[in-house]
């Protein structure tokens, strides 16, 4: 039986989403989101360099025919650089999805969450989808929903620490506390993160340093995405209860 | 006439903003354009009149996820 992701009426075919940041070239982006079979791709809305116009762009290697394109908002601090940035990615896009960053703090990068509440407000009454970028808090999970957040993206960790799902307790409870999907976005290091993410109960997984900045970001993505498959399916399957003692698993009737 | 396109100051005889993207080399079909912090619908290039001092910003797509977490590397 197939299992799509739909938000908003948007069919994804893919639970595992990918960002294009960091890598060496076009190129290896190109062959890692190939890799990572995802279908739904994060980009970053920046000025065109109007000096060196030969530089090439994200869009001839990553066909928007092909991928859902996701702009971010990643580099906002303030609610209104958020809505500008959105409001110029649907203008240049191909959609009205947007990734709503709102950071509130350089160090950390932990987000500005009232001021995410506020963007989001916005942006969905400009019929924005939007997806907003989070901490791993149920209440305020709960307030995006009702803001008109399209589905939540707690953070598993810090984005680009590696550090994986830190408080899956928080992410289960958002799983119960929300009727929209949640795609955790950032924290994931490596695969079994990924898995465990998925076991939870999300409905994507969010990944981009994990697999740019691997030693080799092909066989990452690859990875990432029998990860991303396998939690899924153990998910829907349901795991065992966990028991402090042993429960025999052959039988114990005609033992001699 | 002089304009300040993405931070930089340039002299120009391009009368439109399709002229414009068509001296930059950029095509219109990949970039969004903001006049003076207003964004200027694509349809409107053809027919949007820039004035001596315009700010413009034209922006398209990069690779991006999130931005780095700038800590230290944590060993474990």
């Amino acid at each position: 039986m197939e299992d799509k992701l739909v938000i908003k009426g948007i069919e994804f075919k893919s639970r595992l989403w990918v960002g294009t940041g960091k890598y060496k070239d076009f190129e290896e982006t190109a062959r890692a989101v190939g890799a990572s079979g995802a279908d739904v791709v994060t980009v970053a809305v920046r000025r065109v360099n109007i000096v060196d116009r030969k530089s090439e762009n994200l869009l001839d290697y990553i066909d928007p025919k092909k991928y859902k394109i996701l702009p971010n908002t990643a580099g906002c601090y303030t609610v209104e650089d958020a809505l500008r940035y959105s409001r110029l990615a649907r203008e240049a896009g191909v959609s009205d999805m947007i990734k709503l960053e709102v950071i509130g703090d350089e160090k950390t990068l932990f987000p500005d969450v009232i001021g995410l509440l506020k963007a989001t407000e916005i942006l969905a009454k400009e019929g924005f989808i939007v997806f907003p970028y989070t901490n791993d808090d149920p209440v305020m999970a709960k307030r995006l929903e009702d803001a008109g957040a399209a589905a939540v993206m707690p953070l598993g960790a810090p984005i680009g620490s590696g550090l994986g799902i830190r408080n899956p307790y928080n992410i289960k409870i958002i799983l119960e506390a929300v009727k929209v999907p949640v795609i955790v976005d950032a924290g994931v290091g490596t695969a079994s993160d990924a898995t465990i993410a998925m076991e939870l109960g999300c409905d994507a997984v969010l990944i981009n340093t994990a697999i740019a900045s691997a030693k080799d970001p092909i066989a990452m993505a690859e990875a990432m995405k029998y990860a991303v498959a396998a939690g899924r399916l153990a998910y829907k399957a349901g795991r065992i209860p966990k028991k402090l003692y042993a429960t025999a698993s052959s039988p114990i009737e005609g033992m001699l | 006439m002089k304009l300040r396109i993405n931070g930089e100051y340039k002299e120009t005889q391009s009368k439109t903003i399709s002229e414009l993207l068509k001296e930059l080399d950029i095509i219109p079909e990949r970039v969004a354009v903001e006049v003076n912090l207003t964004i200027i619908k694509r349809q409107e290039f053809e027919n949007y009149y820039l004035k001596d001092g315009d700010t413009i910003e034209i922006v398209n797509f990069v690779g991006g996820g999130g931005l780095e977490f700038k800590i230290s590397n944590l060993k474990f």
